[in-house]
Order: C-alpha cells, then structure tokens, then sequence
C-alpha cells in the first residue's frame, strides 16, 4: 500500500520530467505561427521587413489591390485565381494519388506476408531522395527533349514534342509522384486490417464486383482513404518546390506567391496574411473533411 | 425417389494448386440432397466439407463433375447468381452495416423495392429474436447473437438451399446446444434446404434428417442418422459416429468365432472370411458369470446416468460396455462377469 502511494505521488508530478520538452513544443510549434500572425497586422517596411505600427494593410491587399496613381480599389482577381488554382490541384493531386494508390495498396497487402516488407520498401524508397532532385529527376523524364517527348518521336507517335513542363500538367505529375507513398501507406494499413472474408460474403448477397467495391471495400477502409487525403492534400496545398520547377514563373501556387511576398515583392505583411490565411483553410477545410466523412453510413 | 432434388452433386473432384503442391480436396463425390432436408455434411478436419460446400456456394470451381442446382447447371454461375446463401464459419458480418441493413443487403443487392426490404428485414429479426438490436454494429452484440445475424442475413433473401459451415464451433456447449434445436427450428418453419457442415457427430446425428460421412476427400456414406450409427459402412463411419468396439474373427456358418474363441450369432450379409464386427457400448450387456463370453471388470467410470465397464476378454483384447446407473453398480473392478450381445445389434464390417 506504502509503495503504492509512493508511485503515484511519483506519478502526479511525472509530467514535470517532460516540461522541457513540452516548453520546446509550445515555442517552437506556436512561436514561428505567432510571429507570422502578428506580422499580418503591420506596416509594411519600406524594402522589406515590417514597422512596428498596426495596419489592416496586408489583409486589405489578400483580397483588393489600390491603383498607385489614383487610389481606386479594385478585386484582386490574380491572388484569388492563384488560391483557387492550388485548391484546385491540391484536390487533383489528392484524386489522381488515390486512383493510383488504391491498386498499389491493394496489391502489395494481398502480396504473401514475407514480400510485403518489400514492395513498401520499394514505396518508400523515393523519401531517401532530396526532393529537389526528385523534381529535376521528373522535369527531365517530361520535358521537350526528355525521354518521354524522345520515345514518343523516336516511336513515330508524335512528331512534335509535347508541351508538358511548365503545365499545370507537370505540376499535377510532380505532385502526384512526389506525393503519392503518403496516399499508398495508410490506404495499405487499412486494407492490411480488412477482412477479406467479407468479399465472399458480399458475393454470396448477391453484389457485383462494383457493388462489393462501393458498398463493402471502400466503407470499411475508409479511416486510410481519410488519412491518405489529408496526408497528401495539405502539403499539396502549400507545395513550393515542385510548382516552382515543373510549373515554371507563371503556374504559381500559393507557396510560390507567399515566397514571392518575402522576396521580390517586399511585402511582408501581405505574405503573412496569406500564411495565415492558408492555415486557416487548411484547418477548416480538415474540420468540414473530416466532419462529412465520418457522418456515417448507418441510416442513409 | 419422388422427392425433388435441391442440390444434385456428380463426381465433384477438386484439386488446388498443380504440380507437386497439388492437394486433392475432392476426389470423386457425388451426393443428391433433397429440397427441404436438414442435410449434413460430417467428417474429421481436412477431409474436403468446406471444399465440397464452397463448390455448391460457387467460390470454388470443381476440377471434374458438375453441380446441379434444382436441375440447373449451376457449376460455372458465379456466386452472386446463385439463389444460394452461406453462414459463415467467422459470420463475416459488414462491421460497417447496422444489424438491419447487414439483414437486408442481399435483398437490397437483388433491387427489392426499400420498403420490401424492411417488411423482411423486421420478419427475419422477429424469426431470430433480434428484434431489439435491429440498429446495432456487429462488434456491439455477443457471439451468439452476432451468429443469429448471420443466419438471418443468409436467410433473409430466401435461397433454395443454406449452406452453414460448423457455423456453432465458436460457440461455448450451452449456447451450441440452444442454437442447434433453434437452426432445427428456423429450417422446419422456414422449409429451406439446410446443408450443414460439423465435424461433432453428436450435433449432425441430433440435428439431421440424413447424413454424409466423408474422410480424406471421399463420401463414404449417406443415410439417416439411425442409418448411420445402427448400421455404418465400414470401420470408419463406425468408428467417427459414437463409440464402438471393434472385435476381429472368421465367419463360421452363422456365426463369427472371435479371439477368445467364443462363437457369436450375428446377421450375416453374405460376409465369408476374416471379419470386423463393430459393437456400440450400450449394445453388451452384463450378467453375474455364467453363459456368453467371459470377461473381468478392468475399469469401471461413472457418467452420471450411465457407468462405463472397460471390460478384459480372455484373449487379452479389451471391450466397453456403456450401462445404465440405475440398473448397474452391482459390479466393482476385478470382478468376473459374462457378456451377451444381441445378435442384431452386431455389425459385421470387411477387415
Ligand atoms: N485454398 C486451398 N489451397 C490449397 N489447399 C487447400 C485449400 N483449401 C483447402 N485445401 C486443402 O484441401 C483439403 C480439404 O480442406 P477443407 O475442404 O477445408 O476441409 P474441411 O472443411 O473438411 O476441414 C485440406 O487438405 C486442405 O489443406
Ligand atoms: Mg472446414
């Protein structure tokens, strides 16, 4: 009973031993945010950098931009096309890795359990690899001499190489290649738990190989096709690198633009308003995804 | 031989896998169940039931032999086309679907109108008094209730014929029993075609019109249940349905001299020869000395209503005797006694 006391009193204050942790935590999770939210209501310097005074300026500008000559405001249509394009692809990319990570799941969880530990070897080879070089790796397979544009003309299919890089295109191929392991890996852990039992069963009920797919397969292994998108949509959404090389100066996407604020366009506080603002997308957007899918099939 | 025909197997043969893995499952099989029989398909673990099942459901296609299906060449129908349904040895229930709508998926999958499915899905709950867990999960009812679902949902699409792979063997003794006199129940009020797959012989001879045994791939015989266990085949059968004795001897006129060199009258069949003849326990009867076989007590073992006599022949070969308690415990070990066996009661298989 003594001992018992003494190992809880030992217990209650146990999560004094991981305050250093928890404080490295909190500054170094929530400290760099702060600073980003706290710039997004300043001034703007006048190179770079911010002045210390309040100002709803880099807020103001996420949305409309004020003609330098004659201070009219108008719609900033460009910043808003540059979100939507990379909500856009974010959702393609989360699409196309899903239509291609299913099967690759699927197969390397049907595999004998001794070469499973190989073919998710294989799928994860690819994060050995610094990701730059992965895009120029890709940039070299699509681009007008690339092997592609080549086999293709040395195949008499085309006699033109196919513009592909610097296309929305080549960004969606990068992404989808650099991102699809995120999709394979938990859509393979939740098939690895599926019964395949319940295949037969849904056979034996009279379902066709689609209605087996809809109804059964993907209901059940959908805590992994939720954890895939979220894995593989956010970081599209804020992707930098791969637009940057595969979709050239002109097909930005919010990563780029955000850069673009810190960089060439000294506007720091417009650059931290979109960091914010993208935060905040990112999280509602996961709150409504996540919300809708769980809101669960008993009682359609 | 009026009664129609569900399933007509002929000469099912299954191998997997070729070469030197190839296993035979089924060697040459054939079987006629008839419609609304409570038939059982009994044999020891490996010996091809859940093969011989999976080829009638249609997840296996027999290597050889046809299936027949009310007269319908069912052999290459996939599954999903067959007015079949299966009970699960593991339920497989969808951990996904309520307890109602696991009920009415087949139904739904046939395309009945919504309100059908309902009607059904509440008749078929009330047939297994599940009722009142109509909008449960799965994983939130016990193993007995989960294995009354899985029946339901087999049953509620209304199939020509059932299959039950040992659909009670995860079940423990008292709720196995509950559910045999309840599937008794459910394929009498319902008159579908049950085909039922055990290795218990106690549960296929309780709960069966007739019976299959099968050993390594083989039907070695099909009949009644009284068929089966008053008159087996072979060794075998005799020895998997219920406890026998086996005694070897020669034919000898109408009687078969056994290794004690007693004579015993038996029905013979035409049987000349080296002989086995099978006795059921509770067919040797007792008395104090005197006429019949000589033997001495060896073991006695009380089971309640019955006491068993594991009793020492003169030839050194060892018989038991299955009496009941009430009529018995006279006899302690060592004493000498004298066996009598019925005549009929002795079953006279080839050695
Ligand atoms: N898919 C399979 N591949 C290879 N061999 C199998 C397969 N299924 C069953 N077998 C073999 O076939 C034989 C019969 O098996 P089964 O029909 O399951 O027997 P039971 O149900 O009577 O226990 C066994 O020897 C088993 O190992
Ligand atoms: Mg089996």
């Amino acid at each position: 009973m003594k001992g018992n006391g003494a190992q809880r009193s030992k217990g209650a204050n146990g999560w004094l031993l991981s305050a250093p942790a928890l404080v490295l935590l909190v500054f170094a999770a929530s400290g760099p945010l702060l600073i980003v939210a706290v710039y997004s209501v300043l001034e703007k310097g006048d190179y770079s950098g911010v002045r210390w005074i309040l100002s709803g300026d880099g807020w103001f500008r996420v949305l409309f931009e004020r003609d330098i000559f004659d201070q009219t405001v108008s719609f900033a249509d460009a910043n808003l096309s540059i979100f939507w394009r990379s909500v856009k692809l974010s959702i393609a990319t989360t699409l196309i890795t899903f239509a291609f990570g299913l099967p690759t799941a699927w197969f390397i969880a049907t595999r004998p359990a001794k070469s499973r530990a190989f073919w998710l070897f294989l799928i994860t080879i690819p994060f050995w690899t610094n990701l730059l070089i992965r895009t120029f790796a890709i940039m070299e397979v699509i681009r007008n001499e690339g092997i592609l544009n080549t086999a293709l003309i040395n195949a008499g299919l085309i006699s033109e190489p196919i513009q592909i890089l610097y296309t929305d295109t080549a960004v969606l191929i990068g992404m989808a290649y650099v991102y699809l392991p995120l999709m394979v890996l938990p859509l393979y852990a939740a098939i690895d738990r599926f019964d395949f039992r319940l295949i037969e069963a849904g056979y034996d009920l009279y379902a066709s190989r689609l209605q087996v797919l809809r109804g059964v397969i993907l209901p059940i292994i959908k805590p992994g096709i939720i954890a895939g998108s979220i894995l593989v949509f956010i970081p599209s959404l804020g992707a930098y690198v791969t637009p940057r090389v595969l979709g050239g100066g002109k097909n930005m996407m919010i990563g780029n633009f955000i850069e673009l604020q810190f960089g060439q366009g000294q506007n720091w506080p417009l650059g931290a308003a979109l960091s914010t603002l993208l935060l905040l997308v990112v999280l509602v957007s996961l709150l409504v995804y996540t919300r809708v899918s769980s809101r669960d099939t008993p009682h359609e | 031989m009026n009664t129609p025909i569900a399933v007509d197997a002929r000469n099912i043969g299954k191998i997997y896998a070729t070469g030197k893995d190839a296993v035979t499952a089924l060697g040459d099989v054939s079987i006629s169940i008839e419609k609304g029989e409570f038939f059982t398909l009994l044999g020891p673990s490996g010996c091809g039931k859940t093969t011989l099942l999976r080829c009638i459901a249609g997840f296996e296609t027999p290597t050889s032999g046809s299936i027949h299906l009310s007269g319908r060449d069912i052999t290459y129908i996939p599954p999903n086309q067959r007015p079949v349904n299966t009970v699960f040895q593991s339920y497989a229930l969808f951990p996904h679907l309520s307890v109602a709508q696991n009920v009415g998926f087949g139904l739904k999958m046939l395309g009945k109108p919504a309100g059908d499915v309902a009607k059904a899905v509440a008749r078929v709950l009330a047939l297994v008094k599940l009722e009142d867990f109509a909008d449960r999960l799965p994983q939130q009812l016990s193993g007995g209730q989960q294995q009354r679902v899985a029946l339901a949902r087999a049953l509620a699409p209304e199939p020509e014929v059932l299959l039950l792979d040992e659909p009670l063997s995860a079940l423990d003794l008292k709720l196995r029993k509950e559910m045999q006199s309840e599937l008794k129940r459910l394929q009498t009020e319902t008159g579908i075609t049950f085909v039922f797959v055990t290795h218990d012989q106690e549960e296929a001879l309780t709960m069966s019109n007739r019976i299959g045994v099968m050993s390594q791939g083989e039907l070695l015989q099909v009949g009644t249940p009284h068929d089966i266990y008053e008159h087996p085949v072979n060794r075998f059968v005799a020895d998997f349905i219920g406890e026998t004795n086996f005694l070897e001897g020669v034919v000898e006129g109408h009687q078969v001299r056994i290794g004690t060199g007693d004579a015993l009258d038996v029905v013979l069949d035409g049987q000349v020869g080296a002989v086995t003849l099978a006795i059921r326990p509770e067919q040797v009867s007792l008395t104090t000395a005197g006429a019949g076989i000589a033997a001495q007590i060896a073991e006695t073992t009380y089971l309640g209503t019955d006491t068993h006599y594991d009793l020492k022949l003169g030839d050194g070969s060892h018989i038991i005797a299955r009496v009941q308690s009430k009529s018995a415990g006279t006899f302690n070990v060592g004493d000498t006694v004298s066996i009598a066996i019925d005549a009929k009661a002795v079953q006279v298989l080839k050695s």
